[in-house]
């Protein structure tokens, strides 16, 4: 068990109301973080806590309610004034410049300069404490790399570092882990034990409850806006924290198949792509559901937007329905009913600044126009309200901008999205990603219903568990190519994460 | 060896200038200068240098302003008007007696004043750069003609005159000593200054610079005053040189250095540019209207091949951009 920390309260959360158009996101909440505690925030998709997190960060201003940082108020203006009381945030959604440098988005605005002014950075100088910062994920790659050429994994893992580095007396992580696969999740543990030991305090949200309780001091729930327990992760179990948070049971999650795999539906042979892949073959049947694994950076991205005409092939061919099809732009996937739920939401998933209702349709404008070209905006209305209650998505309406929804349930959107778009494949590339447990096992049970209707499904994600749980039978990816290939029966995590890092049991082909 | 070539870091490093769009501008440039000369020796000769070089003042000190806009998202089409405004208000008060000093302080503030309501307005009313500055374009010409009396506005002290038309270095015009001396101020502090290079995260992610905690209102309105500051600057400089402050100064003026700067790599995206290259860009222009003028071309040519010119630039930009990208 975690270390007993100090009990002095460093921060104070009274009685905060934060209020959106039709939503009480905010409601009287209140909370308290002790110095040198992990204090562990849970609750569902749209729970408020996000919003909270934006307060204490100065990107929001509350209507209602006081807090306190060290018993004095606390209210800063913009996210500048709360680094300089030393309270830093790693957003949920990921705020880098994709054209600058892994150094310059770590020090933004606060590289090491020169002199006062003219305030000349000293190039060697931040390129040097990059190397140090980075050292701590055990990373080498070089400062001056651009970030956009990073993969998702370590955006995140450069986000974290950009807000460690200011040496903050409270860090606040919201959803850190969502895109981290098991080994940057340890090192990050890690990092956060350290900073815990220098009495620096954490808020650390999550919809991963073994996380909590591995590295968590207390555990604050929180519903509708309202913080609804606090207590110690040793006086509460998993159960009870899913009973207060509300929300659908955990049991039997990943559901079973009910009808057979039928015959093959996508097949890729020999398929390459630069650097990226190569020699990738693997089918998918009608109704089966192919789990794909491996590390960050291992290519299963890169495959998925190749295979979606995203990106083109260098080589190999794709058969849908055992006939070669050709796939050179996502117009043509589609065409071919092929589905691509995308990992990264906010930069290609979603239209940001649209409203649910046309995002719903964004693939399939098509089969909403009628002959004269005009869209049926009745129809359009009636799916998105369809979409709405059967994945849940909380909303005031459906013509709310997707970009003011709570991050899972700008997920569920995209995945009604594309379930809508009626695929026979879909690539789903961390389907759950920033998803609640509840709203978790809807998206399993809503794969496991799209592929009883005969739709194959390949499922990337680097969460273990789901692979496994959900998987028919499960592809290995290794620096861009298939590793290992296991019956579902006979993976077990043990053996899948051997065959991704190549260290330990080796592949297991079949 | 090859080896060894390769991890000689000198080498690297002009392997990777030619990669910029800096490079590649002076690289035609240069061709361009090589070619006129052999075709019309007299280009290379000193009043005919002196006049290209003074007649891309104006530009290149309004592009150090623009160019760091661009960077940060956001352009400014009222520079023209500022130009002319407070060229014409300078020469008004001079004419009235103010002390040279006082005068020229005063048309500065004038742009400085015209940059911060540009800049206000759009970044606390969240009103489209381009409408905004498009009134004040507007505006401030409609104000300029209003305060002249529609008339050029000339006999203006020596002593200002002086400022314009002197030589602090022996041989070289002020005009073009200041824009120098601005530009290579700038250009270092927009690549090297921590404060300048926020423009860069500005551009290349706003919501992301906000989160970042980058106070992105404060920039914006800064990047605009100073654009106003530099557009009276060049329109006080002018006026100096000419010893007359024009009704039909800077009409247009917008519009070039924005192409310029775009030549020069810069985006309307924001995120990219250099105030090197800007000024790369503006000189390739002049140096293409001069070739047209030189070799007796007919001069309705010219806004033909400027046009030409942008769309070639951005072009090659898209496609490099394209190969650049490709690999994962
Ligand atoms: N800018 C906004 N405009 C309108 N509504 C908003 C805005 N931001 C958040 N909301 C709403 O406030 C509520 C709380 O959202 P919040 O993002 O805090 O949830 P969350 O607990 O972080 O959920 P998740 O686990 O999905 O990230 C949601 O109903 C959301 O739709
Ligand atoms: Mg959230």
């Amino acid at each position: 068990m975690p270390d007993s920390p100090d009990s002095q309260t460093v921060l104070e959360v009274r009685d905060v109301v934060k209020t959106f158009p039709g939503v009480r996101a905010l409601d009287n909440v209140c909370f308290e973080l002790r110095k040198g505690e992990v204090h562990a925030l849970v609750g569902e998709n749209g729970a408020g806590k996000s919003t909270l997190m934006h307060v204490l960060g100065g990107v929001l201003s509350p209507e209602a309610g006081e807090i306190f940082l060290d018993g004095r108020p606390f209210g800063p203006a913009n996210p500048h004034a709360a680094a300089d009381e030393g309270v830093c945030v790693v957003f949920q959604e990921l705020s880098l410049s994709p054209n600058l440098s892994v150094a310059e988005n770590i020090f933004a605005h606060r590289q090491p300069v020169r002199w006062k002014w003219p305030d000349l950075i000293d190039r060697r100088l931040l390129h040097e404490r990059t190397g140090a910062i980075l050292e701590r994920f055990e990373l080498q790659m070089d400062p001056a790399t651009p970030v956009r050429n990073l993969p998702v994994a370590l955006r995140q893992v450069v986000e974290i570092l950009k807000a460690i580095s200011q040496e903050p007396r409270i860090l606040i992580l919201d959803e850190p882990t969502s895109s981290l696969t098991a080994v940057e999740t340890g090192l990050l543990f890690e990092n956060i034990r350290q900073l815990k030991a220098q009495g620096t305090s954490v808020i650390y949200i999550s919809h991963h409850l073994p996380e909590i309780f591995e590295i968590a001091n207390r555990v604050t729930v929180m519903r509708d806006g309202r913080n609804v327990a606090t207590c110690d992760v040793t006086d509460v179990t998993e159960d009870e924290i899913v009973r207060k948070r509300g929300g659908g049971e955990v049991s039997d999650r990943y559901g079973r198949r009910e009808t057979p795999v039928g015959s093959e539906g996508f097949r890729s042979e020999g398929g390459r792509r630069g650097e990226a892949f190569d020699d990738v073959s693997f089918s998918v049947g009608r109704g089966e559901i192919v789990g794909m694994a491996g590390l960050a950076g291992s290519g299963r991205t890169e495959l998925a937007r190749a295979i979606f005409g995203a990106e083109p092939l260098d080589a190999g061919r794709l058969y849908v329905d055992e006939k070669p099809v050709t796939v050179r732009s996502p117009g043509q996937a589609i065409a071919n009913r092929i589905g691509y739920l995308t990992e990264e939401r906010k930069a290609q998933g979603l239209f940001m600044r649209m409203s649910v209702r046309q995002n719903c349709v964004a693939p399939v404008l098509g089969s909403f126009a009628n002959r004269w070209g005009l869209m049926n905006e009745k129809a359009i209305t009636a799916l998105a309200a369809r979409s709405r209650a059967e994945f849940g998505i909380v909303t005031p309406s459906v013509n709310q901008e997707v970009g003011n929804l709570s991050g899972g349930n700008q997920q569920k959107v995209l995945l009604a999205m594309w379930i809508d778009a009626g695929p026979l494949l879909l690539i789903a590339d961390e389907p759950t990603r920033g998803v609640d447990v509840g709203a978790k096992s809807e998206i399993y049970r809503r794969l496991r219903a799209l592929a009883a209707d005969g739709v194959g499904i390949l499922l990337i994600s680097s969460e273990l568990p789901e692979v496994l749980g959900l998987g028919d039978r499960i592809l290995v990816m290794r620096a861009g190519r298939i590793a290992g290939r296991f019956e579902a029966d006979q993976a077990t995590e043990e053996k899948l994460i051997a065959c991704a890092t190549g260290i330990g049991a080796g592949s297991n082909p079949t | 060896m090859v080896d060894k070539l390769r991890d000689n870091a000198a080498l690297r490093r002009i392997v990777a200038l030619a990669d910029h769009r800096e490079f590649m501008i002076l690289y035609i440039i240069v061709l361009g200068i090589i070619g006129l000369t052999y075709a019309k020796p007299e280009f290379l000769s000193k009043p005919s240098l002196a006049a290209v070089m003074l007649s891309l003042t104006a530009q290149s000190i309004i592009a150090i302003g623009m160019t760091i806009l661009l960077v940060s998202g956001t352009f400014d089409l009222s520079v023209g008007s500022t130009f002319a405004l407070a060229g014409t208000v300078t020469a008004i008060w001079l004419r009235s007696g103010m002390p040279a000093p006082m005068a020229i302080g005063f048309g500065l503030a004038i742009g400085i004043l015209i940059g911060l309501v540009n800049g206000l307005i759009i970044t606390e009313l969240r009103i489209n750069a381009f409408i905004t500055t498009l009134g004040m374009m507007g505006l401030v010409r409609g104000l300029m003609m209003v305060v002249s009396g529609g008339r050029n506005i000339s006999e203006l002290p020596a002593s200002f005159n002086a400022f314009g038309q002197g030589e602090l270095i022996p041989g070289v015009q002020n005009p073009i000593v200041i824009s120098i001396v601005l530009i290579v101020v700038s250009d270092f502090l927009l690549r090297r200054s921590r404060f300048f290079r926020q423009s860069y995260y500005i551009g290349g992610n706003e919501a992301a610079a906000i989160l970042s905690g980058i106070n992105v209102k404060r920039v914006k309105v800064f990047n605009f005053a100073l654009v106003g500051f530099l557009a009276a600057l060049a329109g006080i400089i002018i006026t100096a040189r000419f010893g007359s402050a024009s009704t039909t100064a800077g009409k247009g003026l917008e519009l070039k250095v924005i192409s310029a700067a775009i030549i020069g790599g810069a985006s309307l995206k924001g995120g990219a540019g250099t105030i090197l290259g800007s000024l790369l860009g503006a000189v390739l222009m002049s140096i293409i209207i001069s070739s047209i003028t030189l070799l007796g071309i007919d001069p309705n040519w010219v806004d033909f091949v400027i046009g030409a010119a942008l769309l070639l630039a951005v072009m090659a930009d898209a496609t490099g951009r394209k190969a650049r990208e490709a690999p994962g």
